[in-house]
């Protein structure tokens, strides 16, 4: 999910590059605020920790592999500014290293990846295990979900910069990487609480540690109206789809938009994913959303009661 | 083999371009890259100057030119895997074909930024430019474990596959998120001495 360079336009860049440094510059502030300095070291540690799993391969089919993406992970072990944090280091160290990820678009990828990712996990993780209760099925009912929704979010707004730089059209972006995302997703969870899983059995006290008597009415209050906003955002996103193109048919047709070429019909080809999109693309981006979100919900919930029950733990040892 | 290389992108040398201060190297690849991003999709002849330029540097450096198009290989399916979103918009070619070729001019830029200039030198340069103190504290600690981790968790995978016989695909997955896990578990004890040795050496958050 990594945006090269040369994809965005540059609006686009300067935008989401101002967006990336309020959130990584507000994490910055609560990390020194309320993080010991103990923990520290352990947010670098914790961002090797996050590299070097996306190295380990999940077989899935075919001989093709899944990785981790592991923003909901560190959110998890390190609660969400600190994984801010780290997984902004994670990015900026592909990028300088290893070149992977552009220089140009650091910005969106800090934004989509080390800052709406984080923060739309710790919003559901916590929505979720207040929900479904602090034992460990809970908390990896609560991880698997989260990591499913910030897979999801981090791919729209990676979708949405996109349509926005006029690469695409908003109707085939969304649907794409939506689509795409929402499968991906169900292996970040999976993945997820397989490893929470693990750490939770040896050392419970890492999941999540001191995280109550730390947080703040105030801070609690500003974390779930941000991830609130996000979440609705990344809601909203499908539904404004119809307008921007709408827009370019307009701009297109007076010709003053420069990439027009010759003989262009209409974008039809953006709304014919399925039938239903033809009739109303509200409603099939809200079913399709509803059932891709029961889906990873039932897939979490599954995983969660397997992984909890109490004679698989020890039988695998 | 493959790995070392990949993992090391860096390439030691004493060309004009290595002894080059990072500073200017980070700086120079940076404006190419926004350079390259702003120029307009239809100037075929200045894209054409640019890879020159990047050319007659690569040549300049006697870096090892194979390791980096290996590199610049490697990255290119995630730029064609975007590119090919713009083929589904009607008329979508030459966008794709414009958005490739900026797409990889940017990405020879870093590749060749990296294979002459140590990360250490780079994060020296963060420091110097006043980057928040946390932020640089994180990447130097994360470069330094990086390899440590890298190196534990590919001995866990070794134990782990001589004790295996049959790995299904289910199988492949436990193993996996065990060894994640178990590195997660071994990293936070060694973020505890690490934090006892850099108190011993007067460190201050």
């Amino acid at each position: 999910m990594h945006v090269p360079d040369g994809f965005l336009d540059a609006r686009t860049l300067v935008a989401t590059a101002a967006a990336a440094s309020v959130g990584f510059g507000l994490a910055l502030r609560a990390v020194r605020r309320h993080l010991p300095p103990r923990r520290v070291p352990l947010i670098g540690l914790t961002a090797a920790f996050v590299f070097a799993a996306q190295m380990l391969n999940f077989p899935v089919a075919a001989g093709t592999s899944g990785h981790l993406i592991g923003a909901a992970l560190a959110t998890v072990l390190l609660g969400p500014a600190a994984a801010v944090v780290a997984m902004t280091a994670v990015l900026l160290l592909q990028s300088l290293m290893f070149a992977d990820g552009g220089i140009t678009a650091l910005g969106a990828n800090v934004l989509n990846l080390a800052v709406i990712a984080p923060l739309v996990a710790h919003g559901v993780y916590r929505v979720v295990r207040s929900a479904a209760g602090v034992g460990p099925q809970g908390t990896l009912l609560a991880a698997g979900v989260a990591a499913w929704c910030s897979t999801l979010a981090a791919a729209l707004a990676c979708a949405a910069q996109l349509a926005a730089s006029g690469v695409v059209a908003w109707g085939t972006v969304l649907a794409a990487m939506g689509g795409v995302h929402m499968v991906i997703g169900l292996g970040e969870a999976v993945i997820t609480m397989l490893i929470v899983a693990v750490v939770m059995r040896a050392r419970p006290e890492l999941v999540m540690p001191a995280e109550p008597a730390r947080a703040t009415a105030r801070g609690r209050t500003l974390a779930y109206g941000a991830a609130l906003a996000i979440g609705s955002m990344v809601l909203v996103a499908p539904f404004a789809s119809p307008w921007p193109d709408g827009l370019e048919h307009v701009a297109e047709r007076f010709g003053f938009a420069s990439r027009a070429l010759a003989g262009q019909p209409a974008p039809l080809a953006d709304y014919t994913v399925a039938p239903l999109l033809d009739a109303s693309p509200w409603l099939a981006t809200v079913i399709a959303g509803g059932i891709g979100a029961l889906v990873a919900f039932a897939v979490a919930w599954f995983v969660a009661r397997a992984l909890a029950a109490p004679g698989r733990a020890g039988a695998r040892h | 083999m493959l790995r070392d290389r990949l993992l090391s992108p860096y390439q030691h040398g004493s060309s004009a371009v290595h002894r080059l201060p990072a500073g200017t190297k980070l700086l120079a690849a940076v404006a190419c890259a926004v350079l390259i991003v702003l120029l307009p999709r239809s100037a075929w002849w200045a894209h054409a100057a640019v890879a020159g330029g990047l050319v007659a540097v690569a040549a300049v450096s006697r870096a090892d030119l194979r390791g980096m198009l290996l590199r610049l290989l490697l990255l290119e399916p995630f730029v064609l895997g975007i590119a090919l979103l713009a083929l589904l918009r009607p008329g979508g070619v030459p966008l794709f074909l414009s958005m490739l070729t900026k797409s990889t001019l940017c990405l020879a830029t870093m590749v060749l930024l990296t294979a002459t200039t140590r990360f250490s030198d780079l994060l020296a340069v963060l420091w110097r430019i006043r980057v928040p103190a946390l932020l640089v504290t994180t990447l130097a600690l994360m470069h330094r474990y990086l390899f440590v981790l890298v190196e534990e968790m590919e001995r866990m995978q070794r134990a782990r596959r001589s004790r295996t016989f049959v790995a299904g695909r289910s199988s492949a997955w436990r193993n996996s998120a065990q060894v994640a896990g178990q590195l997660f578990v071994r990293t936070s004890e060694r973020a505890e001495r690490v934090y006892l040795a850099m108190c011993a050496r007067g460190w201050k958050a």
